[in-house]
């Protein structure tokens, strides 16, 4: 009863939380410094950074909006909005000028799949920055 | 930007890496839970990981 009474008292009142969500979008691990969770940050910004540097020096190819069958439109837009979700590394990569053509082989396959998790990853940080700005979570 | 090759493994390993320490820091609400639950993660994608080598080496025979 005692530890329910103290972390109620504790935990951050509910806020505003489209700006904390955009920014964990934007900035991976933005959300959780705006709320006050620098090390759970630190480590998520470190995750989705390494995650993504590796697709790119494994030479992935970022996808393109794509449709015609339900197989392809589902391949191709959802690994788009998977390869958006990274945020700033998305934008600046394409800023860049990194263009890199799907090509055969495990380690181009592989760099693919690392920029898409990469997106995916900072989904699942948005998600919790937002139940910690809504108060649902610590 | 320096051209990185890895093997299956190593790369499986990377990603099991990362994926655990993410899957750790979002789930649980303690530092201890958070920990104990990333390392279990990182058993569980590595398990599969040589688990679903093995059977893929016995099903081609």
């Amino acid at each position: 009863m005692a530890t329910n009474v103290k972390v109620q008292a504790e935990a951050p009142p509910a806020r505003g939380w489209y700006g904390v969500v955009f920014l964990a979008w934007l900035v991976p691990g933005g959300g959780h410094f705006l709320l006050k969770r620098p090390g759970r940050g630190a480590l998520l910004l470190a995750s989705v950074a390494i995650m993504f540097l590796l697709g790119l020096m494994m030479r992935g190819a970022m996808f393109q909006p794509q449709t015609g069958d339900v197989l392809t439109t589902i391949i191709y837009c959802g690994g788009f909005l998977g390869d958006l979700a990274s945020g700033l590394f998305y934008l600046l990569a394409v800023w860049l000028g990194y263009a890199q053509p799907d090509m055969a082989g495990h380690v181009h396959d592989y760099g693919t799949k690392f920029l898409v998790a990469a997106g995916l990853m900072n989904v699942l940080a948005m998600v919790d920055a937002y139940e910690i700005a809504k108060g649902e979570k610590e | 930007m320096p051209k990185m090759n890895l093997s299956h493994f190593e790369a499986a390993i990377l990603f099991a890496l990362l994926a655990s320490v993410v899957l750790g820091v979002i789930t649980k609400r303690t530092d201890a839970e958070r920990l104990r639950y990333g390392v279990r993660c990182f058993a569980y994608f590595i398990a599969a990981l040589i688990g679903l080598g093995w059977l893929m080496k016995l099903g081609h025979g």
